[in-house]
């Protein structure tokens, strides 16, 4: 991506041994995000077949409520809400992570072979399986995300992992990986095709407990990782070389990298299935929002929760009576919002 | 060095195309393909397989090829990036989108979709090109490649949404999407011939401004380019070949992907020699997937977008893996 110079408005701060520059716009922006993803959210945990005011919703929230009205906030809307927040926040964490680590604006997860290798784990499972594996599809998911990862990760390895070459295995990997996905689809019947759509086209809807606690425990580890390389990344920005005198271990440091990345997507496609669009836009976003020369991480992951919870909750208001998945409601909220940026963006430098 | 590697991807390009003639569910020897193009004789079996099933096929095989690697190594010079495929402009999101609309607007068969491909991929690189553009100045690398993939998933999701809604949508386009070579007559390669034609002819004319544009903008324009003319173009090529290849064939997008790589590690970066060689290794590839296609499951066949993907990544990433390693852009 093309380096921007940085806009002077950093402030220095300092936490004993650590030292670092904190920008005031990604301030700004990051605590705007957090604002209106708290609105959206109990806009969302609301609205339903059975209405609940925002204020009843918060008040269910912090322990109160009728009976009735528990239920449906803490059991029936809370995990679906909590799955589309944590989903947004991990897809645009590993989209920024893969971008920076990439040097390339297109690069987003499925490069690494995740998105792809779920696909193919879960469509085989539901062609194979018929209806009744449809608990084994978010496992099957998970185990074709990681072992397409780590294939490409092999197959990029020679006398270390360059991160050009990692990226066209990824898209050679990923190629072969979605012919199978194109295979199954076209030989499988008519139904099951039908539902492997669905499933490709990612969904939030039917979220439970169970799916979301495994989720918040990953992120609750992955998200601070992701952030703990921000150093790192500053670094592998530039040229191998310049990394390299910049004190960084490069084969450790991508590992690293790569590792969060890949583990934070593929926690995410599991849970809900490939939204993908989420983690190439919402970095470019916050880029353009918060200037800079990469994308921020913590930014991102606010705006990738925000994304994926306007979404659904514009999928559920849009079409009440047939749900449509929110991967394709990102994509339809996300890309005229990008598009809007690009077009200012060139407005402003023409001017 | 470079005019052999083209000489020697053209005698390839031709080879590919004698054994997508003789191989089919019926082999046939080469002399009998040979009398049965140059001198017919009208009552042996062999002339009826090769004038009306191979010949169709092969020629329109030949020039999805050549348009697809040759609009592949335009859109990496365009963009700049090694990720950039032909439909990154928003041609294939375009065209599927299009094809959609008219298998609901009731539009007949495989060929009575060209038309409405044509349209959307025209359309939606239109749309692309514009919002990169800006006012003036003409778009950049990137702005042009989030322009259009950001088209291309808009376009995506309305082609999704209208499939999930119609499973009778979704039979049909299924197979569209996967891109094949069978089933498409000889009018379809006659069809689509002109605007590859002048695809080509663009290119070609567009590769030493290329050349300067890869340099930086400014850089060119100090030695002389008119950027947005040689922007405008470098998409109104992509557009002729990539539209025509998708309008006729459906998105075999891998192809437009991985060809340049091959031709840059053959004759490096210079798009004179770039985009021929990349034409010639991108027809050659496509016939032999097509025909690989007819042998594997023979008698039946495999889609020629399947076995384009899993014959040719793992070519593709021996390629990248091996001591020569792909050239950089």
């Amino acid at each position: 991506m093309t380096p921007v110079l940085s806009p002077p408005d950093r402030r220095a701060v300092h936490a004993g041994r650590f030292s670092g520059t904190v920008s005031l716009r990604s301030m700004l922006v990051g605590a705007a995000g957090l604002v209106l993803t708290v609105i959206v959210t109990v806009l969302g945990i609301g609205h339903g077949s059975f209405t609940i005011a925002p204020g009843e919703v918060l008040d269910t929230l912090l322990g109160g409520g009728t009976a009735a009205q528990r239920l449906i906030v803490l059991d029936l809307r809370l995990p679906r809400i909590l799955t589309a927040l944590l989903v947004g926040a991990a897809l645009a964490v590993s989209g920024a992570l893969t971008q920076t680590f990439a040097r390339n604006p297109l690069a987003s997860p499925d490069v690494l072979g995740v998105t792809h290798g779920a696909s193919l784990g879960a469509v085989a499972v539901i062609v194979l399986g018929g209806g009744a594996a449809a608990g084994l599809v978010p496992i099957a998911a998970l185990a074709g995300a990681l072992i397409t990862a780590a294939l490409v990760y092999v197959l990029a390895w020679r006398r270390g992992v360059d991160g050009f070459r990692l990226v066209l295995v990824g898209i050679g990997v990923g190629e072969v990986v979605t012919a199978g996905v194109s295979w199954f689809l076209v030989r499988a019947e008519v139904v099951d095709a039908t539902r492997a759509t669905i499933w490709l086209n990612g969904s939030v809807a039917g979220a439970e407990w169970d799916q979301v606690r495994p989720l918040a425990l990953g992120l609750a580890v992955l998200l601070p990782l992701a952030v703990a390389t921000t150093f790192t990344l500053q670094a592998l920005q530039f040229d191998d070389d310049v990394a390299q005198s910049l004190g960084v271990r490069l084969q450790t440091a991508r590992l690293a990298v790569v590792l969060t990345a890949v583990a934070l997507a593929a926690a995410a496609v599991a849970a809900a299935g490939p939204i993908e669009f989420v983690a190439f836009v919402v970095p470019q976003v916050a880029l353009r929002l918060c200037g800079g020369s990469r994308p921020p991480l913590v930014v991102s992951a606010i705006l990738g929760a925000l994304l994926v919870i306007v979404a659904d909750l514009a999928a559920r208001l849009a079409l009440p009576e047939r749900e449509l998945p929110v991967g394709l409601v990102t994509a339809m909220v996300g890309a005229p919002y990008l598009l809007w940026l690009l077009i200012r963006t060139n407005r402003r430098v023409s001017a | 060095m470079r005019p052999l590697v083209l000489l020697g991807l053209g005698a390839a390009t031709a080879l590919s195309v004698v054994l997508s003639l003789a191989i089919g569910a019926q082999w046939l020897h080469p002399g009998g393909v040979w009398q049965a193009v140059i001198d017919p004789d009208p009552t042996a079996q062999a002339t009826a397989i090769v004038r009306e099933l191979r010949l169709p096929r092969t020629v329109l095989g030949l020039l999805i090829g050549l348009a697809l690697g040759a609009a592949g190594a335009l859109m990496q010079g365009h963009t700049r990036n090694p990720l950039a495929d032909p439909g990154l402009l928003g041609i294939s999101a375009g065209a599927s989108f299009a094809v959609v609309i008219g298998i609901q607007l009731g539009a007949g068969g495989l060929t009575g979709y060209i038309w409405f491909a044509f349209a959307g991929a025209l359309a939606a690189s239109v749309a692309v090109f514009g919002i990169a553009a800006g006012r003036r100045g003409g778009p950049t690398p990137v702005t042009l490649a989030l322009a259009g993939m950001a088209i291309s998933a808009l376009l995506g999701s309305f082609t999704q949404s209208i499939l999930l809604a119609d499973q009778a949508s979704l039979n049909v386009f299924r197979f569209w999407i996967v891109g094949s070579l069978s089933g498409r007559d000889a009018e379809v390669a006659a069809q689509v011939a002109p605007f590859i034609a002048a695809g080509l002819l663009l290119a070609l004319a567009n590769a030493p401004a290329l050349n300067a544009l890869g340099l930086g903008e400014d850089v060119a324009r100090a030695l002389g380019q008119r950027v947005f003319a040689a922007r405008a173009v470098g998409v109104a090529a992509i557009v002729l070949l990539a539209g025509a290849a998708t309008a006729a064939c459906g998105p075999i997008g891998f192809l437009g992907l991985m060809v340049p790589h091959i031709a840059r590690s053959l004759v490096g970066p210079d798009h004179r020699w770039l985009i021929p060689a990349s034409a010639l290794a991108g027809a050659t590839l496509l016939l032999l997937a097509d025909v690989l296609g007819r042998i594997v499951v023979s008698p039946g066949e495999l889609q020629t977008g399947i076995v384009l993907a899993a014959a040719g990544a793992p070519f593709f990433i021996y390629l990248v893996r091996s001591r020569r390693g792909v050239v950089k852009l």
